[in-house]
């Protein structure tokens, strides 16, 4: 902490967000494709680690504040007409308030409790997805239609089906996550958190509320998670349930797992690694699941602090 | 000095276990500026008696008042934050960061508290600084918590307790496990921090509660069974059939 490194960190982060910009105009039309997908996504993991990685809470049920910004946008668009961004403000809103919401009844439990309830919340949420089919229609979904998702700005409309203004939209998202990652990171609350998750009773006699610092967390995981969600419905026009099911809860946590918990750029590699794995392995074998579950025991074997983590842990002691 | 409203007060302060009256209507005072012992046996109540006192506990009856104020349903880390500070009996530091940042939380909580925003990063430095240079920590900064020698880990726990200035801290047992050298140098240390904070201190060792206490209580079976200045509680018969066995 006391050498700052601010300089080199702020170098790194731009730099990476700078390479992804360049990689809109380098990347083959396929694999721009995947890569939109996966800079959404590494934001939902990243909401993930937010509580997971820094706080120490381990949720399985993150699928639910996914799910509350994917469908937060997809029915007031769908159903209400609302213009995108107003949909992207509704799914944020829906991912904050499920987030404190299950934060107060959650943090009430610790450790194994905490993971079941959290579980239960996300299949809570699954159920209602599949309950209110006639608005959802359930595991089918609903396709929202291109010119719904448009984003007008003063003198100029962005249209997600592009494939480069999706891909840009994509970066500005998860460029401000990563932002924002590391500003909490680096602030007064993200040691806060760090050291709950390390010595939760010694926090509280230092003078912590532990209770408020936790929810917080909750929220702001809650929110990044929401607009990782609410960002896909708009970008891919699909919302379906399948998002809300207990497969997406466990994702983040296995990208984040594999990318490095508690690193700000754990998220983006654990979900590129993932994807390409899956990818890469599935043009050779049917069976490429077993070589997914292979590659993460060794991993958890032999890195189990994650690609980031371990390069931190060996050689860049600085990374935040 | 009658006049004087003590710093911290106890009005028949009680906390049961199950069946067993751990600590059993217990009225204290603790005058501002002093250093107090607490010594007794093992399970005399001592520990559960701070913990009372510094919000870890709830009491099943009775009171606590600090500085006036009626704190006894006032949760721990707002007492903290109202001036009172606890050292753990067991070392408790963050095995996991460095002796710096552990103090470094010390700091910033009482920074946010002094409402001057964001603290900044010099006068965070600054005052992990004075506290670790305070208890002779000052070449350890940057060393991992859990790779300090014991006696240093004790020390840290201290350190962080001072940098959040409390107006009362309670060590528990600070001296568990020292070195002699380390206890004299620690002697020293509180000495110097009862300048300008009142000291609770629960401790075994008589040779430290005979140089530093002003007064001492001395508890048994959750109850003060003696309370006075050190010689005469070292000539109490009581305290001696308690302590020494009949």
């Amino acid at each position: 902490m006391r050498t700052d490194g601010l300089a080199r960190i702020v170098a790194l982060h731009l730099g990476l967000v700078l390479l992804l910009l360049a990689l809109n105009w380098l990347l083959p039309e396929y694999h721009r494709g995947v890569f939109s997908r996966i800079l959404v996504l590494a934001v939902f993991a990243m909401g993930y680690n937010v509580m997971f990685g820094y706080t120490g809470l381990l949720s399985l049920g993150h699928a639910m504040f996914f799910a509350a910004g994917l469908y937060g946008a997809g029915l007031t668009v769908y159903h209400l007409g609302w213009p995108a961004p107003a949909g992207f403000a509704a799914g944020l809103a829906a991912g904050l308030a499920l987030a404190l919401a299950v934060g107060v009844l959650a943090l009430r439990t610790t450790g194994v409790a905490f993971m079941i309830v959290t579980l239960m919340f996300a299949q809570v949420i699954y159920l209602l997805t599949l309950y209110f089919t006639t608005y959802t229609r359930g595991e089918e979904g609903l396709v929202l239609a291109p010119e719904d998702r448009f984003i007008a700005l003063p003198g100029a409309v962005l249209d997600p089906t592009d494939p480069s203004t999706r891909y840009l939209l994509a970066l500005a998202l998860f460029a401000a996550a990563l932002a924002a990652t590391v500003a909490i990171v680096r602030a007064p609350f993200g040691r806060t958190l760090v050291a709950i998750r390390e010595n939760e009773e010694r926090m509280r006699m230092l003078g912590y509320d532990v209770f408020a610092n936790k929810l917080a967390a909750v929220a702001v995981s809650g929110v990044l998670c929401a607009a990782a969600g609410a960002a896909y419905a708009l970008l891919f026009g699909y919302v379906g349930a399948g998002f809300a099911s207990i497969q997406y809860s466990i994702l983040p946590l296995l990208w984040v797992l594999l990318g490095g918990a508690a690193t700000t750029l754990g998220p983006i590699v654990g979900t590129l690694a993932m994807f390409y794995v899956v990818d890469v392995t599935s043009g050779y074998t049917s069976a490429y699941l077993l070589v997914v579950g292979l590659a993460l025991i060794l991993l958890i074997l032999y890195f189990p602090r994650g690609l980031v983590g371990t390069l931190r842990e060996r050689w860049l002691p600085w990374l935040p | 000095m009658a006049a004087v409203t003590p710093l911290l007060s106890t009005r028949g302060l009680s906390r049961s276990f199950g069946g067993l009256r751990a600590v059993d209507e217990v009225d204290f005072d603790l005058p501002a500026g002093e250093i107090r012992a607490i010594i007794g046996p093992n399970g005399a109540g001592k520990t559960t008696f701070v913990g009372l006192i510094c919000g870890r506990l709830a009491p099943s009856a009775g009171r606590v008042v600090f500085d006036g104020r009626d704190i006894t349903g006032m949760p721990a880390h707002r007492r903290v934050r109202a001036g009172i500070a606890y050292t753990f009996q067991i070392t408790s530091v963050f095995a996991r960061l460095s002796a710096f940042d552990n103090v470094a939380l010390s700091v910033q909580r009482r920074l946010l508290d002094a409402g001057a925003g964001r603290p900044g990063r010099a006068r965070l430095e600054a005052g992990v600084d004075r506290a670790l240079a305070r208890v002779g920590l000052a070449g350890h900064a940057a060393t991992l918590a859990g790779n300090l020698s014991y006696g240093h880990q004790r020390l840290l726990e201290v350190a962080m307790g001072l940098a959040l200035e409390p107006r009362l801290l309670i060590l528990d047992e600070p001296t568990q496990g020292l070195s002699d050298g380390e206890i004299a140098a620690f002697i020293a240390l509180v000495r110097e921090i009862a300048e300008d904070a009142t000291v609770l201190l629960i401790e075994h060792n008589m040779h430290v509660v005979m140089e530093l206490a002003g007064r001492i209580t001395v508890m048994e079976s959750g109850r003060i069974l003696a309370e006075g200045e050190p010689a005469a509680i070292r000539a109490d018969p009581a305290v001696q059939q308690a302590y020494l066995g009949g």
